[in-house]
C-alpha cells in the first residue's frame, strides 16, 4: 500500500514502514531550543545528560527570538545560561540579532525538503512549507532529542486538502490560510497531518508556503505539509528526486476540496483565528495600531510588498505602524535596497529582527479598547495585550494603516 | 523489573453509567497546587476537583488501575497530573483516548497509559480485581491496544532519560 508524505519522511528517518497510529522512534536532523524554554532544556541536560549530553553538536543549536535583546532580567538570565552551556558544549547559538528561529533554520538551508526538525517553538510545524517535518515539543522531549538525536512520535493520520481554482488578484497566502481556518475551524483537522495541493500551491513562492503552513497550529493540525513545488526546490537548489513526495496510491483518512476561486481578502476578528470574515465587512472599523511581521508574514517578500505599498504614502495620523522583519538577512536586504527607507518615510516604526509583536510584547502591547490589525497568527483575548486584534495579510494591514480604518489593498488605489 | 501484566482493583470513573470523558488536568491536579514539587506530597490532591471522586486520594490503594472515557488528561502540560497517581501507587490508566501532551508526559515518565477505544463502563464492575495485560492488550477479557514498542522501551528503562542512557 502507498504511503503518505509524513509516513515517508518518518520512514526515511528510521521510523520503519509506518502508518497512522504507529508509535515510532524517528531521527531528528535539526534539534533546536529557543530562549523560551531553552533554559529548561539546559536544566534537564545538566540533570540527566551525564558525560555526553549532546548527540551531535553539528545538528544541535539554540535560536533566540522571543525577547531580543532581552528586556527582562529573567529572559536575560535564561539566555545567558544557554550561552554558557552552548560554549561549553560547542553548540551554535543564533543569538538575539539573528531573528525568528524557524526562519533562520530555513534560510540556512538546514530545514530543507524531506528533513526533520524539533524544538521548543509551537510553530515549528511551519517546516511543512518546504515538505519537511517540524514539530514543537516540550523541554523534556527537546532535551532528549539533544542527547539522543531522536524522539518518539505517534504517526498522525493523514488527510488531503485540494485547493480548487485561483484567488482574485490582490489576495495573499494569508487570505488562503484564513479561508482554511474559516472552512475547518480548529477541530476538523485536529491531530492530522494535512497534505495540501492545488493550482495555487503549484505556483506559490517559498514565502507564500511559509505563510500558509505557519497557520497549521491554529487549525489544530500536526502539520500542513506542502509537496515541494519548483519554486521551493529552486530555493534549496534541489532536484525533484532529492525531495520526498507521497506515493501516488497513498491512502488518506479523508479528502477535502476547498474552492478558492475568486477568493477576496479575509480577516480573523477577535477573539480567535477561526472567526474569519471578508475584510469588506469590517470597513470603517477605526484602527489604532498595525503590526507587520511574525513567522507568518515576516519574510523578505512580505516586507518588500509592504514597502512597495507604503512608498510615497503616509500612515494615517495617530496610527502606530510597527514593522519587524523576521530575520537579520531580511533586514540586511531591505536596508541596502532602500526599502526600509520607504517604510520609515511613510511613518513606520521599524524594529530589529525577531518575533517582535508576538512574544513578550517586544514592540509594544495593546491597551484596553485599542484596535490592532496584525499579520501575525494569534488573536486570542489577552495574547497581544488587552485590545482587539484582527489578523490579516500584508495588503490589508498596510491599507488599514494608511486609512486609519480597516481597508483592503484595492482601496489604496484611490490614494 | 517492571512487568507488563498487572493485577489490581479497577476504578471505573463513571457518571450516570457512562465513562467520564474530558477529565482535564485541573480536575486531576488542580492548578492551586502547582507550586508543589515533591512527588510524595502530590497524591493527596489527586482528583480532588473531579465531581463524584473527590475522596479518591483517601480510598485509593497501591496497585489500583483507572478506567476513563475520551480525552483523558486534556488541558495543561503539568507533569503533576501524572506524578500524583504514581505517588498513590496507581499502576496504570486505561482510557478511550488521551490528551496528546498528557500521553507524552506519562510515557516519558514510564507510567503505563493504555488506550482502549471501545471501553464501556457497563463491561466492568467498579473496584473489581482485574488483570491488565499490556503486552497482549487485554483488560480482563476485553480488547485494548497493546503497548507500543517505544512505550515498552521507555517503560522498562524507567523513563525517557533512563532510556537514553541505554543507547550509548
Ligand atoms: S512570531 Fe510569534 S508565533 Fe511565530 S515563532 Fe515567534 S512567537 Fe511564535
Amino acid at each position: 500500500m502507498g504511503r503518505t508524505l509524513i509516513e515517508k519522511i518518518i520512514k526515511a528517518h528510521g521510523g520503519g514502514d509506518c502508518t497512522g497510529g504507529d508509535v515510532v522512534w524517528m531521527g531528528i536532523d535539526n534539534r533546536s531550543a529557543r530562549d523560551f524554554a531553552g533554559a529548561n532544556v539546559v536544566g534537564n541536560l545538566e540533570k540527566y545528560g551525564g558525560d555526553s549530553p549532546i548527540d551531535d553538536p553539528e545538528k544541535t543549536f539554540f535560536t533566540f527570538d522571543c525577547n531580543v535583546p532581552a528586556n527582562t532580567i529573567p529572559y536575560a538570565t535564561n539566555q545567558h545560561r544557554i550561552r554558557l552551556f552552548a560554549r561549553e558544549q560547542n553548540l551554535n547559538v543564533w543569538d538575539v540579532d539573528a531573528g525568528i528561529g524557524s526562519h533562520v533554520v530555513i534560510e540556512e538551508g538546514l530545514a530543507k525538503p524531506g528533513t526533520t526538525t524539533i524544538g521548543t517553538d509551537s510553530h515549528l510545524n511551519i517546516m511543512g512549507a518546504v515538505g519537511a517535518f517540524g514539530q514543537g515539543m516540550g523541554d523534556v522531549d527537546t532535551a532528549f532529542a539533544f542527547k539522543s538525536g531522536k524522539v518518539w512520535f505517534q504517526v498522525p493520520n493523514s488527510v488531503k486538502v485540494t485547493l480548487k481554482g485561483m484567488p482574485a488578484p490582490g489576495t495573499e497566502a494569508k487570505d488562503v490560510a484564513l479561508a482554511m481556518l474559516k472552512e475547518f475551524g480548529s477541530h476538523t483537522l485536529l491531530g492530522k497531518s494535512v497534505e495540501v495541493q492545488g493550482e495555487w500551491l503549484h505556483q506559490a513562492e517559498l514565502s507564500d508556503c511559509i505563510t500558509f503552513s505557519s497557520l497549521g497550529t491554529e487549525m489544530g493540525a500536526i502539520i500542513l505539509l506542502l509537496p515541494p513545488n519548483q519554486n521551493v526546490l529552486d530555493a534549496f537548489s534541489m532536484k525533484r528526486e532529492e525531495a520526498i513526495y507521497a506515493d501516488d496510491d497513498a491512502e488518506y483518512e479523508k479528502e477535502y476540496t476547498l474552492d478558492i476561486t475568486g477568493l477576496k481578502p479575509l480577516l480573523a476578528a477577535p477573539p480567535n483565528p477561526h472567526n474569519v470574515h471578508p475584510v469588506s465587512e469590517y470597513r470603517e472599523t477605526v484602527v489604532d495600531g498595525v503590526f507587520i511581521g511574525s513567522c507568518t508574514n515576516g519574510t523578505y517578500e512580505d516586507m518588500a510588498y509592504a514597502a512597495k505599498l507604503l512608498k510615497g504614502r503616509k500612515v494615517a495620523s495617530g496610527v502606530m505602524l510597527k514593522v519587524v522583519p523576521a530575520t537579520r538577512n531580511t533586514w540586511n536586504k531591505l536596508l541596502h535596497e532602500g526599502l526600509l527607507a520607504d517604510m520609515f518615510d511613510a511613518g513606520a516604526i521599524v524594529s530589529n529582527a525577531g518575533c517582535g509583536g508576538c512574544a513578550s510584547g517586544q514592540i509594544g502591547m495593546t491597551g484596553l479598547k485599542e484596535v490592532q490589525v496584525s499579520t501575525s497568527n494569534r488573536n486570542f483575548t489577552g495574547k497581544q495585550g488587552r485590545g482587539d486584534t484582527y489578523l490579516a495579510g500584508i495588503g490589508t494591514a498596510v491599507a488599514s494603516a494608511v486609512f486609519g480604518r480597516i481597508a483592503t489593498v484595492n482601496d489604496l488605489e484611490e490614494v | 523489573m517492571a512487568a507488563l501484566q498487572l493485577k489490581g482493583r479497577l476504578w471505573v470513573l463513571q457518571r450516570d453509567g457512562e465513562l467520564i470523558s474530558d477529565i482535564d488536568t485541573d480536575m486531576i491536579f488542580h492548578n492551586q497546587y502547582l507550586a508543589i514539587t515533591d512527588i510524595a506530597k502530590m497524591g493527596q490532591y489527586s482528583f480532588d476537583n473531579l465531581e463524584g471522586f473527590k475522596d479518591f486520594a483517601e480510598l485509593a490503594k497501591p496497585g489500583d488501575i483507572l478506567l476513563a472515557g475520551d480525552n483523558f488528561g486534556s488541558g495543561s502540560s503539568r507533569q503533576q497530573a501524572v506524578d500524583c497517581f504514581k505517588c498513590l501507587g496507581v499502576t496504570a490508566i486505561i482510557a478511550r483516548s488521551y490528551g496528546a501532551i498528557y500521553k507524552r508526559n506519562a510515557i516519558n515518565s514510564a507510567f503505563p497509559v493504555v488506550t482502549m477505544p471501545g471501553a464501556k463502563a457497563s463491561d466492568f464492575n467498579h473496584l473489581e480485581v482485574i488483570v491488565l495485560d499490556m503486552d497482549k492488550g487485554l483488560l480482563g477479557a476485553k480488547k485494548a491496544e497493546p503497548m507500543s514498542g517505544v512505550q515498552k522501551d521507555i517503560f522498562f528503562a524507567g523513563g525517557l532519560f533512563e532510556y537514553a542512557e541505554t543507547l550509548k
